[in-house]
């Protein structure tokens, strides 16, 4: 189904099984432990184990490696290395590659895996292998190697994107001239996915065809690159991955625990499982890059922008791209002179690339600490600057018009849920106890990705209909709310729907990524709908154009019949795909929202705890308020940890991230969080996709952390451009104690 | 984790003579700690004595009024306690500020006293580390040491001693009883338990190879008001960056430690005597002579504002 | 035997206090000769438990924990590895009734217990009232700590019930609620990156039958 022109009304609107609030239908498998994870599938008797040994080096040469000892230790089948492994490709959409040898490009890259009979001695054989290597000088210091990068545009493979240098009307003209300016600059450390589900892989070959079950986001990426890696034909692969315990990014692309498991199942002529032991997966995987930010912004006293200039610096691995922190500038406010652009350094530190909301993530922390800062400039309520700048087109190309933008709404409407009028608009005024109290508040702006999307839709003869696609739920609610949109478009309960996700063995669909994944997909499967409803009613004897499916029933020009009628001779296939062709060039699909956050921080000792958080958001028709409101508050409290504790701590003499486990990366815990309240505008986006929805998995997180720095300030009136807000770094400059 | 033999102690002092025994052989109670470090190799035992059997599982009033807590008592039994919560409030405060529930539903009090480090040096065996591996260096000095020492470090060795309840105990004067192989018992003030690293930080405590503790008493009641302000990033289980455990007496005198700070719980007599002058002078006194990082030279300025935010609750 | 220190120094062939730019060789083989045992079986043991309350018997390798018995051995695979380090809360298990972490434990250590899995509390066709609740309020998205939790939460309840003190319990002396901030500071140990907490919260306190 091509969508090229606005959706009129569909079966959609009905909105009987869409858009209500809907438990998810594999929350019994989830919370009964009975939902399979990569490393639990028990389809493969007797698998051997895999052991990863990583690098001890972020770079140089591996001179040589003795397996004696390790082969020889109890229970060994296999040692993978480089050398034994054969010729392998690079996936593309790996910057490096999964297996070092003889060159190592960042710490902990993986160097052997060790297959064994049990867990334990793949383990302890792991520790025996001696690699030997020649280290070589690398660049592990970003504020350093940006004196010299290069301007560079890019893409973050996850719809972020940004021209190394951007430039609309005159800006150093317009900033010089402005009477009222700020200039600052800002700082968003490296961040870790942190994933509970470790990547876990389990691998069997059947000749020179490779069964493989694991956890990925993106089913067809990571079948492609993996036969690309192992330099097979693609269709050599089944994947499957039909649960995923978390991802956020980290599990975009194909990782070492696949490739590793294929290459020991062949070596060991067994089936092979294997989980990447924790303390190796910040610096094996990828990882949010760190940025540099420099943010100029005039205005007229009214509060008019007159002049936008956001600069961004990040580092990569060679060949790798630039955190594309700038994207949201160049669309999120008005301003007749903007500049934006993007230096690139690089970077031996381990692979920078996709976590959740890449470019707007950090560079929400930034600019919304910026507006904050031009609004006490102004004497300007912060929430009145920003709707006071306020467009409705791109400000680059004004003939283009977002699709809808109701972020002026988000705004006024959570001030007054929030009680942001007892705010002080001084800091540093408000007491409770030993707490210093704030107020802050920013936007939320996340862009919206159509993306092809392709699904099978199956009546059974025994009146079943299931769902079949590659699409995965990585705790975002696939399931479910494909659930309801079948069951909306066949006129049954989303119960009566069976859904199976996440195997190759299915149609492709858009995956889970770039927030694109709930729209998209349920678009496909409202694409095959479409195709199941006109086999359905011809069955019937019903013209399709006028069909109506509710209850169970088929009706139209006078005539009704059971659905599953229709397939009382044999089973019916409808399978098509959502595909997108010139709309976006006509308008800007985003999603809008604003967070409210009040803070308390320690007088004494300068810790900060968040108090309240209301986020409202307008992200087109909402097809599950339940999973939607969850995709929601959880970006906020990962936009918490990044606000107020999240950072790979670099060392720069060995080019690794120091703290590389869950007890030293810091991500939020229970007693972070309070309550949250989020919001959803009632709309719905004809210009977007036939079912009227956007991306919401990831707009919780653009600008939340930008709140909970703007409520800092308003309690201490000590401001920190410095992510995250750890105490040290306003502890002396707090009032002082008695 | 290397192959290892099990067996499970029915006799202190036999218990104490197996480990003694073997260089490569090491009790195990509670496993939170050193089956985490087995697990990376950074703890290598062959053989493990499992002392879950030996019964130190009580708390008894002492003769002098004092409490003693067997070595085997969990985390969270002994805050739970009545009389401890009654009497000893810091160290419940302080034992309830550590871990998780999980953790110290399993960690004993014996354990708690031995965990090792949460340097990310120790833990990362690719880097250097004389704890670790004597003799290697020390990666944390000119690396990442946010949580590292500021006071009783050395040039071999920036480690802290992690733990909370080590810290209550210090400023109760607790002692740890134990037996040996011999069955030679001794009591040791926890003042003295745990070493400053100097050139060996390999060893962590005074213990001999194959001391078993049995027991940690306590002396009789201090009464006064208890504290155990604990501050870390986020808000529950975490480390301390730094943590003040104080009992505070209605005249403002009072004793104080501080954990998160150096290899041992951290705590000057003579800087107790300055509690009536306020906070910024007990750690002048308490902290003199600090070498703090760049990293983490914050800890001596929220050293004072955590024990200001004590006294001031002191006096509420 | 002796612990091999010659071969522990040169463990990842390259020690980080080694000068930048040069690497320290592997120790040859003959290092290890004089002491290396030959190849043999690792050290197994039998151990008897009882899981959600059927007995098991089973033969191990001393090194196996409490969560890679129940998952590898007995394939009860609900309660998760999301660390093996103690540092996340997902292979939370009831042993004795009190929640402990799988990980850090080893299974020849549980000789004579009574351990409950998630798969213990209830199934989905019969869910305990925590699951049903963590279902009514979306209390978990991936889904892969949600076991964990639920065991936690349970035992959080219990803890509460039997006067269990906490970090932020305002006096010591006096019993626990089953407040907001007293659940979330005793549900700290285990994480969730999903973000799924206040969820959780909601579903504690319909459980507990307090309001959030």
């Amino acid at each position: 189904m091509q969508f090229d022109t606005p959706a009129t009304t569909n079966p959609i609107d009905r909105m009987k099984v869409v858009g209500r609030p809907h438990e998810r239908i594999d929350g019994p498998l989830k919370t009964t432990g009975q939902a399979p994870y990569a490393y639990e599938h028990r389809a493969i008797a007797n698998p051997a184990y895999g052991y990863i040994v990583g690098s001890a080096v972020a770079k140089g040469t591996i001179r040589s490696i003795n397996l004696d000892e390790a082969r020889g230790a109890p229970g060994v089948l296999s040692i993978v290395t480089a050398a034994t492994a054969g010729k392998l490709g690079k996936g593309q959409m790996n910057t490096v590659k999964l297996l070092a040898g003889p060159q190592v490009d960042h710490y902990h890259q993986a160097v052997a895996l060790v297959v064994a009979e049990t867990f334990e001695q793949a383990r302890a054989a792991a520790a025996l292998v001696r690699v030997d290597y020649a280290r070589a000088t690398g660049s592990y210091d970003l504020d350093e190697a940006l004196k010299s990068a290069p301007l560079t545009g890019g893409d973050s493979g996850e719809g972020s994107g940004a021209p190394p240098v951007d430039r609309t009307g005159k800006f150093e003209d317009a900033f010089a001239a402005a009477p009222v300016k700020i200039d600052a600059e800002y700082t968003t450390p490296d961040h870790s996915h942190a994933m509970m589900e470790p990547f876990a892989s389990i691998a069997a070959w059947n000749g020179d065809e490779l069964t493989l079950w694991t956890s990925n986001q993106m089913i067809d990426w990571g079948r492609g690159d993996l036969a690309k890696t192992l330099g097979i034909p693609k269709d050599k692969i089944t994947l499957m991955s039909p649960y995923v315990g978390g991802g956020f990014g980290g599990k975009l692309f194909l990782r070492a625990d696949a490739v590793l498991a294929a290459l020991g199942a062949k070596a060991a002529k067994r089936p092979v499982k294997l989980a990447m032991q924790r303390p190796m997966m910040v610096n094996n995987a990828t990882h949010r890059p760190a940025t540099r930010q420099r943010i100029r912004l005039g205005a007229q006293p009214d509060g008019t922008i007159t002049a936008i200039a956001h600069e961004s610096g990040s580092g990569d691995q060679p060949n790798g791209g630039p955190e594309a922190a700038v994207n949201q500038t160049k669309l999120l406010y008005a301003g007749a002179n903007r500049l934006t652009s993007m230096r690139l350094a690089v970077l031996n530190l381990p692979e920078g690339n996709a976590m959740r909301a890449p470019g707007e993530a950090p560079g929400m922390m930034a600019l919304e600490i910026a507006m904050d800062e031009l609004a006490e400039k102004l004497r300007m309520d912060p929430v009145a600057l920003r709707i006071k700048n306020d467009t409705q087109v791109d400000p680059e190309k004004p003939e283009r018009r977002f699709s809808q933008r109701q972020l002026v709404r988000c705004l006024t409407e959570g001030a007054q849920r929030f009680g942001w009028s007892r705010r002080s608009a001084t800091p540093g005024q408000v007491r409770d106890g030993k707490w210093l109290v704030g107020m802050g508040v920013a936007a939320a702006f996340r862009n919206h990705v159509n993306r092809t999307s392709g699904a099978r839709v199956r009546l059974g003869q025994d009146g079943v209909v299931t769902v079949e696609t590659d699409m995965t739920d990585i705790g975002t609610g696939s399931y479910t709310i494909i659930a309801q949109t079948a069951g909306e478009m066949l006129g049954v309960p989303a119960e009566a729907v069976v859904v199976k996700l996440g195997s190759s063995a299915f149609p492709v669909s858009a995956g889970s990524g770039g927030q694109w994944g709930a729209a998209n997909a349920t678009a496909g499967v409202y694409a095959a709908c479409v195709k199941l409803r006109e086999q359905a009613a011809q069955r019937l004897g019903i013209d399709p154009a006028t069909a109506d499916f509710a209850d169970g029933r088929v009706s139209g020009g006078g005539k009704s019949g059971d659905l599953r009628a229709a397939a009382s001779g044999g089973e019916l296939v409808g399978e098509d795909k959502i595909e997108f062709d010139k709309l976006d060039k006509t308008y800007q699909f985003a999603t809008f929202g604003a967070h409210f956050v009040e803070v308390g921080v320690d007088a004494y000792t300068g810790i900060t705890r968040i108090r309240r958080m209301l986020a409202v958001c307008a992200a087109g028709r909402i097809i599950n308020p339940v999973s939607a409101r969850s995709q929601v508050i959880g970006a906020m409290t990962m936009g918490a940890g990044s606000a107020l504790m999240e950072e790979l701590a670099v060392d720069k003499r060995f080019g690794m991230f120091v703290n590389h486990d869950l007890a030293s990366y810091e991500v939020p815990v229970h007693a972070d969080i309070p309550q949250q309240e989020v919001v959803f505008l009632d709309e719905a986006d004809e210009k977007a996709n036939p079912m009227k929805a956007k991306g919401v998995g990831e707009l919780g997180m653009c600008g939340v952390a930008g709140a909970i720095a703007n409520a800092v300030y308003n309690a201490t009136g000590v401001r920190i451009r410095d992510y995250p807000l750890t105490l040290e770094k306003h502890l002396e400059r707090l009032p002082p104690i008695v | 984790m290397r192959a290892f033999t099990y067996e499970r102690a029915k006799d202190a002092v036999e218990a104490a003579r197996i480990v003694a025994g073997r260089p490569d052989a090491k009790f195990i109670a509670g496993g939170t700690n050193l089956l985490d470090l087995m697990k990376l190799e950074i703890e290598t035992p062959t053989h493990l004595v499992d002392v879950q059997d030996l019964g130190f599982d009580k708390i008894e009033k002492t003769r002098d009024g004092g409490l003693r807590i067997g070595a085997l008592v969990t985390n969270t039994d002994l805050a739970a306690d009545e009389r401890v919560r009654r009497d000893y409030g810091v160290l419940t405060r302080a034992i309830v500020a550590g871990a998780s529930g999980q953790l110290r539903n399993k960690a004993s009090t014996a354990g708690n006293l031995l965990q090792r480090t949460r340097c990310p040096y120790f833990y990362d065996t690719n880097m250097a580390c004389n704890k670790r591996k004597p003799g290697s260096g020390c990666a944390a000095i000119g690396g990442y040491s946010r949580q590292l020492g500021v006071i009783g470090v050395s040039n071999a060795c920036i480690a802290t001693f992690p733990g909370d309840m080590a810290v209550a105990m210090r400023v109760l004067d607790a002692a740890i009883e134990t037996v040996d192989g011999g069955g030679q018992k001794r009591s040791i003030p926890i003042a003295e338990f745990h070493r400053l690293w100097g050139d060996r930080p390999e060893i962590d405590t005074v213990l001999k190879p194959g001391e078993l503790i049995t027991a940690v008493t306590l002396p009789r009641p201090i009464g006064g008001r208890h504290f155990y302000e604990k501050v870390r990033d986020r808000a529950s289980y975490a480390y301390a960056l730094v943590s003040v455990a104080a009992v505070i007496q209605r005249d403002g005198t009072g004793r104080v430690a501080f954990g998160g700070v150096a290899p041992r719980p951290w705590r000057v007599e003579a800087a107790d005597a300055l509690l009536p002058q306020g906070a910024a002078a007990v750690t002048a006194r308490a902290f003199q002579g600090a070498t703090p990082t760049r990293d983490n030279a914050f800890k001596l300025p929220l050293a004072t504002r955590a024990l200001a935010s004590v006294i001031a609750q002191a006096k509420a | 035997m002796a612990d091999r220190p010659e071969l522990e120094i040169t463990r990842r062939g390259v020690l980080a206090s080694g000068a930048m730019g040069a690497a320290i060789a592997v120790a040859p083989g003959a290092a290890v000769a004089q002491n290396a045992p030959e190849p043999q079986a690792p050290p197994t043991m039998p151990v008897r438990f009882k899981v959600n309350g059927r007995p098991q018997q089973l033969t191990l390798d001393t090194r196996t924990t409490l969560l890679d018995a129940l998952r590898e051995h007995l394939h009860l695979t609900g309660t998760k590895k999301g660390c093996d380090h103690g540092q996340c809360g997902a292979c939370t298990v009831l042993v004795g009734g009190k929640r402990i972490n799988s990980c850090l434990t080893l299974a020849v250590m549980h000789e004579g217990d009574e351990i409950v899995t998630i798969e213990g509390l209830g199934t989905p066709d019969k869910l305990h009232p925590m699951q049903a609740a963590f279902v009514k309020h979306d209390g978990y998205q991936c889904g892969y700590c949600t076991p964990g939790q639920i065991c936690s939460a349970v035992a959080v309840l219990d803890e509460i019930r039997r006067g269990v003190p906490s970090h932020v319990q305002a006096d010591l002396t006096k019993r626990p609620a089953a407040s907001n901030m007293e659940m979330r500071e005793r549900m700290s140990g285990n994480i969730c990156r999903c973000g799924a907490y206040s969820n959780i919260a909601d579903a504690m306190a319909d459980v507990a039958g307090v309001k959030a």
